[in-house]
């Protein structure tokens, strides 16, 4: 009991005590989920029986729902890395120009939607563009001489708000990530284009750009995995049935077959999807950005 | 004096061209406050117009939210619960790996590192169907555990303490088991005293996050009583709904404390969320 007691509080020990709790419960809650799920999806799983079917799951993927879920993901996706990431760079730009005035009322402003939830956020864009045509978009519309539109109603105009509510919610903190990574460049640097009769262009182009390279790949990777397990956006507008799926997301999709119809394998057999999707997808991103030639460090 | 003239004009430009991105942020929220102000009982169906119709105004819908909408105060407790405990645990453990990961080397080391950095890979809505099976198996099902547990593993939390931590002078540690602390007194005693902009910025973050946090709870939690902010307002968005009053006035009650604490505390948040981003 002595000799354990002096273990438990001798220097050797002390670290694994340390990070003893948060290993059991990454193995609980992370690991085992990870590999049970995997399991899962060679599964199928029923009250008191368990059969495993092999790669059937799998094959039951390739029905126009996947499609419509995966597609509707990516374009999501596409959409959110399109506007998300040069937007808040240009912005970034603009707030850490010494000329600018009132930088940290900008950059507080545009941050601020990021602390709404998904749901708040959500009963704002609805109140906002609800279908009648006294709502807001469709009064601002109207005055430029267009129909009112039931925004929610068809694919294209569903994906600009999901679109527009993840951008408006997102846009400040990007602005924060790239604005972090403006104040690293040293300034000498600017001072010495300057004295080689650089333009502003030519420092944006060759200083401010290659500077900011590791901020805006981990942009862009948080807002492909981001885009790729989103649900929420679509959620709020539809919950998990939208009329001939326009509101339906690879997650979406995971939950409704995983929680509403019991389907636990077929569920799991989405969830593996993505996982592997979001896995090639990162790595080609990191792969053609040239991380891997890196070496070590910042 | 010319390009001092130039530099005043392309400041009042870089101004008012800011002025748009600043109101397209802060315009839906004044939207929404606006709309909490005006009877809600088409509010859902016909949508928010833009005419202040002052005449309208009233604070109907903050009255009803005390008086007849209680269960509202029941999700706000809920979610006050879950974020306290979410948030403390995690940091406790979080700010533990970080610290025994920057301060010692022992066998397994790197092993540790690698698992953190492969969790903030993995989706963890993919692990949703396992988990909610041991939930049942555990009986947490419709419970604050529940919820709590998975919340607990943080690696951005993990990695933001491991960086904090190697800038903390290593020699203090020697002097203090000189001075015959043991190596948790000098965790607790001497480190945690001066980790406290650490914990400042993760509490913050992660407080934000559990408190907005949806798709894990909804599975989780079954019955109105025990469900959080953010689920029970979920409920009410139906445009058939009749409880609008309600959800308007409960989404700005929901908002309007946080924003407080961005106020308060607007360097922590942005300390918190650029660690990943520029080291990386």
């Amino acid at each position: 009991m002595e000799r354990m007691k002096s273990l438990f509080y001798s220097q050797k020990m002390a670290p694994y005590i340390f990070v003893l709790p948060f290993v059991v419960l990454f193995a609980g809650f992370y690991l085992y989920p990870v590999i049970s799920t995997v399991i899962m999806s060679f599964q199928v799983i029923l009250p008191g029986q368990t059969a495993f079917v092999g790669l059937q799951n799998y094959q039951k993927l390739l029905n126009p729902t996947f499609f419509t879920a995966f597609w509707n993901t990516t374009v999501y996706t596409f959409w959110t890395i399109v506007i998300l990431i040069p937007l808040p760079l240009l912005l970034a730009v603009i707030l850490n120009s010494p000329i600018m005035k009132y930088r940290t009322f900008f950059r507080a402003a545009i941050f601020v939607p990021a602390l709404t939830s998904t749901i708040v956020a959500g009963v704002i864009f609805r109140l906002l563009f609800a279908e009648s045509d006294t709502a807001f978009a469709n009064s601002v519309i109207s005055f430029f001489g267009f129909e009112p539109i039931a925004w929610r109603q068809h694919a294209g105009t569903l994906m600009f708000l999901m679109v527009g509510l993840a951008a408006w919610r997102w846009m400040g903190v990007n602005l924060i990530y790239f604005l972090a990574g403006l104040q690293n460049i040293p300034k000498e640097m600017y001072e010495a284009a300057e004295i080689d009769g650089a333009n502003a262009f030519d420092k944006f182009r060759h200083i401010t750009i290659p500077f900011l390279k590791p901020v805006s790949i981990y942009v862009l990777t948080i807002t492909l995995f981001a885009g790729y397990k989103m649900f929420e956006e679509a959620y709020v507008f539809w919950e998990v049935n939208s009329p001939g799926n326009i509101g339906l997301t690879l997650v979406g999709y995971l939950y409704k077959e995983g929680f509403q119809y019991n389907q636990l394998g077929y569920g799991s057999a989405i969830g593996v999807t993505v996982l592997i999707i979001v896995g090639i997808l990162g790595f080609l991103q990191l792969k053609v950005l040239g991380v891997f030639q890196k070496k070590e460090g910042n | 004096m010319t390009t001092e003239k130039r530099h005043r004009w392309v400041s009042y430009l870089l101004f008012l061209f800011m002025l748009i991105p600043a109101l397209i942020a802060l315009f839906p929220l004044g939207a929404l406050i606006l709309a909490s102000l005006k009877p809600s009982t088409e509010l859902m169906r016909f949508g928010l117009n833009l005419y202040p119709q002052f005449e309208l105004w009233s604070l109907d819908n903050y009255t009803y939210l005390f008086t007849e909408g209680s269960i509202y105060f029941h999700w706000f407790k809920n979610s006050l619960i879950i974020t306290f405990f979410s948030t403390f645990l995690a940091l406790f453990f979080s700010s533990m790996v970080g610290y025994s990961l920057a301060m010692y080397s022992f066998r397994g080391q790197n092993i540790v590192l690698l698992l953190v950095l492969l969790v903030m890979m993995i989706p963890f809505e993919i692990l949703m169907l396992p988990l909610f099976n041991m939930m049942i198996a555990l009986n947490t099902v419709n419970t604050y555990a529940g919820v709590i547990l998975p919340m607990l593993v943080h690696p951005l939390a993990v990695f933001f303490f491991r960086q904090f931590a190697l800038g903390l002078p290593k020699e203090l540690m020697d002097a203090a088991r000189i001075d015959g602390c043991s190596e948790y007194g000098i965790f607790f005693k001497i480190m945690v005293p001066l980790m406290t902009p650490a914990y400042g910025a993760m509490a913050i973050l992660l407080a934000l996050f559990s408190w907005n946090n949806f798709l894990w709870p909804l599975v989780v939690l079954r019955t109105s009583d025990m469900f959080t902010l953010p689920i029970g307002l979920a409920g009410l968005l139906s445009p058939y709904g009749n409880n609008y009053d309600v959800l308007i006035s409960g989404s700005v009650l929901t908002v309007i404390p946080i924003i407080i604490v961005f106020l308060f505390f607007q360097r922590y948040f942005i300390s918190g969320l650029t660690v990943g981003g520029v080291k990386g």
